[in-house]
């Protein structure tokens, strides 16, 4: 387990543990476990690409009292405001969500309770478990059909020049049969310096669906580590996208297993990232069962000296037959220092499959913009209209039209500012 | 007043001269056609009036209604009233026909000091414009030019020239990959378009499109320069005898 050679961060690593609490019990020792595990390197397979040594950089100190940041907007992508759960600086604002008037048999609460499992295993999932007091629950119960969308909405903020950390803890439970829309918003646009570190843990049962989506814009100096976990069960369908625009440096992990015959998973996202941004997902679609559907579309736009990272495994095990999966990852370079790492991996261990993959990076297309030009559209038109045309075949991946269409808008802005 | 005054237009692709010395004015109400062999720069002298990139100007000038036509943008020219109908149309996947109309065209109509159009006044004269060329709703809506027929892509570009209503429309091969019935219908669409106030430039290697676009004045284009000019006849001449006479071994 000690392996010195493959960890960086080290001083991050230090500051974590110095700054938090007393813990007992399971917390205590997921904290113990963390801090002798430390952060990997990019000699760790799973990271290659994605560099954590400059968290090594940041000064860590308290989050700000939440109930003393003022909050001007909370970002939504519906027309009128539904359920949602805010929190500001990882704390929770009972004062601006909204959980009333809920349907029976749906739960929508801030309190993770005492328990938090550790589920799964990696660095910083074992530091949420450890860290994680708080955080968005959502159970809706069988047969329940929740109409209206539910916002999870995270607004980041600091104090002065100190990096604040912040352990949310999602979970999501739609039981048999049921159904449910959730966006998360993660936001923090001039917030300053820090780390936000999401666990989410998600279950559909039979026969559910779950339409589930991120827009992640945090703050251009913050590190977004997000950690999600699926369990999706027979017939049980489940529409996932996340679309990257903030953050210094965000990894967006996503892993579902299919267990059970007839599911139908789409797993896709977009990003749109410029100066020294660092977009990385990196998803495992887990067929386990025979009979299963999964689709995957993941494209984005890379500008400046950004970087893209796409880590996309689909494991189809010996039971899977049937299994029909179908990837695409496709990046589009504005500029000569952009760079993207693709890394499609298919292991397929049952012979009776379909699957499907494909990854391409490209610069936008000179003929193209010589004809919208001498159309008489103006360069930096004709740019969005492409890259917009280029984003829609991922964004149309979400099923969700006004969702679909809030995360075009804020597509289109970035565009917009560029 | 001449509408475009081309006068000693030298230009290079990838250091390689092209045009060596082109000299050219169209007057309002006219139509010019420029015949020439392969290889003559009848492509090249399309692209750099249009302002593509790659294509170098080293010598000469081109007033525009008035205007240097070189020193401007490849949008600006198009909204000054140029427009270039290409040989081949550019696909577009993901960019509707109906939004990449309508973007042209405000952006031309901003830069004329008009308003934009509204979606109901912008839907009626498209609908318009397309039945003039018997395009269905369904060419409208699809993404631009993708899974066009070569003669669906050239209606198109008919109908793009019916929407800005260009003061110069210079036609670069515009019967290529054309059927008669195909030819027709755009020559159709082009001579609506023919009027006192407007000019056209029309580019073809054969003779058989000018039976449908009567020019005024044809030129021939070879070894980079006009080496002959003369009336509509001219073109009949040079389908009978090629290009022989400019030295130009191949056959019309």
């Amino acid at each position: 387990m000690r392996d010195e050679q493959n960890q960086t961060a080290k001083n991050f690593v230090e500051q974590v543990v110095a700054l938090a609490p007393a813990l007992a019990g399971a917390r205590g020792e997921g904290l113990e476990r963390f801090a002798k595990a430390g952060l990997p390197t990019t000699r760790v397979e799973a990271w290659k690409f994605t560099n954590l040594r400059g968290l090594d950089k940041l000064t860590l100190g308290p989050a700000p009292d939440a109930a003393t940041v003022p909050v001007d907007a909370i970002p939504t992508a519906l027309d009128a405001p539904g359920p949602r759960l805010v929190f500001v600086a990882g704390q929770y604002r009972a004062d601006l969500s909204r959980v009333g008037d809920l349907p029976d048999g749906v739960v929508l609460t801030a309190s993770v309770g005492e328990a938090a499992p550790v589920a799964g295993d990696g660095p910083f999932r074992t530091l949420n478990s450890a860290l994680s007091s708080l955080g968005a629950v959502l159970r809706v119960a069988a047969g329940v059909k929740l109409t209206s969308p539910v916002e999870l909405v995270f607004i980041a903020a600091t104090t002065g020049d100190k990096a604040a950390l912040w352990n949310p803890r999602i979970v999501i439970d739609i039981a048999d049969g049921a159904e449910a829309t959730v966006v998360e918003h993660h936001v923090g646009a001039n917030a300053g310096t820090y780390v936000s570190n999401i666990v989410a843990d998600v279950t559909v049962g039979v026969a559910a669906r779950l339409h589930h989506y991120k827009l992640q814009a945090e703050g251009l100096d913050a590190w977004h580590l997000a950690n999600v976990a699926t369990h999706l069960a027979q017939d049980a369908v489940y529409d996932t996208f996340v679309l990257n625009l903030g953050a210094r440096l965000a990894r967006h992990e996503a892993r579902q297993v299919l267990d059970g015959t007839g599911i139908a998973a789409r797993v896709s996202g977009a990003y749109a990232i410029s100066g020294n941004q660092v977009s990385d997902i990196t998803t495992l679609i887990d067929h386990a069962k025979p009979h299963c559907t999964s689709r995957e579309v993941v494209k984005g736009v890379i500008d400046g000296a950004a970087r893209a990272v796409f880590q996309g495994k689909i494991i189809v095990r010996p039971d899977a037959q049937k299994t029909d999966g179908y990837q695409l990852n496709r990046a589009l370079l504005l500029s000569d220092q952009a760079e993207i790492n693709s890394k499609p991996e298919l292991e397929i261990y049952a012979d009776d499959v379909k699957c499907s993959h494909g990854a391409t990076a490209g610069e936008l297309d000179e003929d193209q913009m010589f004809y919208l030009r001498a159309r008489g559209i103006p360069r930096d038109a004709a740019r969005v209209l492409l890259i917009g045309a280029f984003l829609d075949e991922a964004l149309d991946e979400i099923i969700d039209e006004t969702v679909r269409a809030y995360f075009r808008a804020r597509a289109e802005a970035w565009m917009g500012a560029r | 007043m001449s509408l475009i005054e081309i006068k000693n237009l030298h230009a290079t692709v990838d250091g390689k001269a092209i045009l060596k010395g082109v000299d050219l004015t169209i007057k309002a109400g006219e139509v010019h056609a420029i015949m020439g062999p392969n290889g003559a720069g009848k492509s090249t002298l399309s692209y750099v009036l249009a302002g593509r990139e790659g294509y170098e100007v080293t010598e000469g000038s081109v007033t525009f209604d008035g205007q240097d036509l070189l020193s401007m943008e490849i949008e600006e020219r198009a909204a000054a009233g140029l427009f270039l109908a290409f040989q081949y149309p550019v696909e577009i996947p993901g960019v509707s026909n109906t939004t990449f109309l309508k973007e042209a065209l405000n952006a031309v109509r901003k830069t004329r000091g008009e308003t934009p159009l509204d979606a109901m006044q912008f839907l009626k004269l498209i609908r318009a414009k397309a039945k003039d060329l018997s395009m269905n709703d369904d060419m409208i809506k699809r993404a631009v030019n993708v899974g066009f027929s070569g003669g669906e892509k050239k209606r198109n570009e008919a109908l793009q020239m019916a929407v800005l209503q260009p003061k110069l429309a210079i036609l670069d091969e515009t019967d290529s990959g054309l059927d008669i019935d195909a030819l027709k219908i755009v020559a159709e669409g082009v001579n609506k378009l023919r009027g006192p106030e407007r000019g056209m430039l029309v580019i073809t290697h054969y003779q058989r499109l000018l039976d449908y676009i009567v020019p005024d004045v044809v030129h021939v284009l070879a070894h980079g320069r006009i080496v002959k000019s003369g009336g509509k006849e001219l073109a009949l001449e040079l389908e009978a005898k090629g290009y022989a006479e400019f030295g130009v071994s191949e056959a019309a």
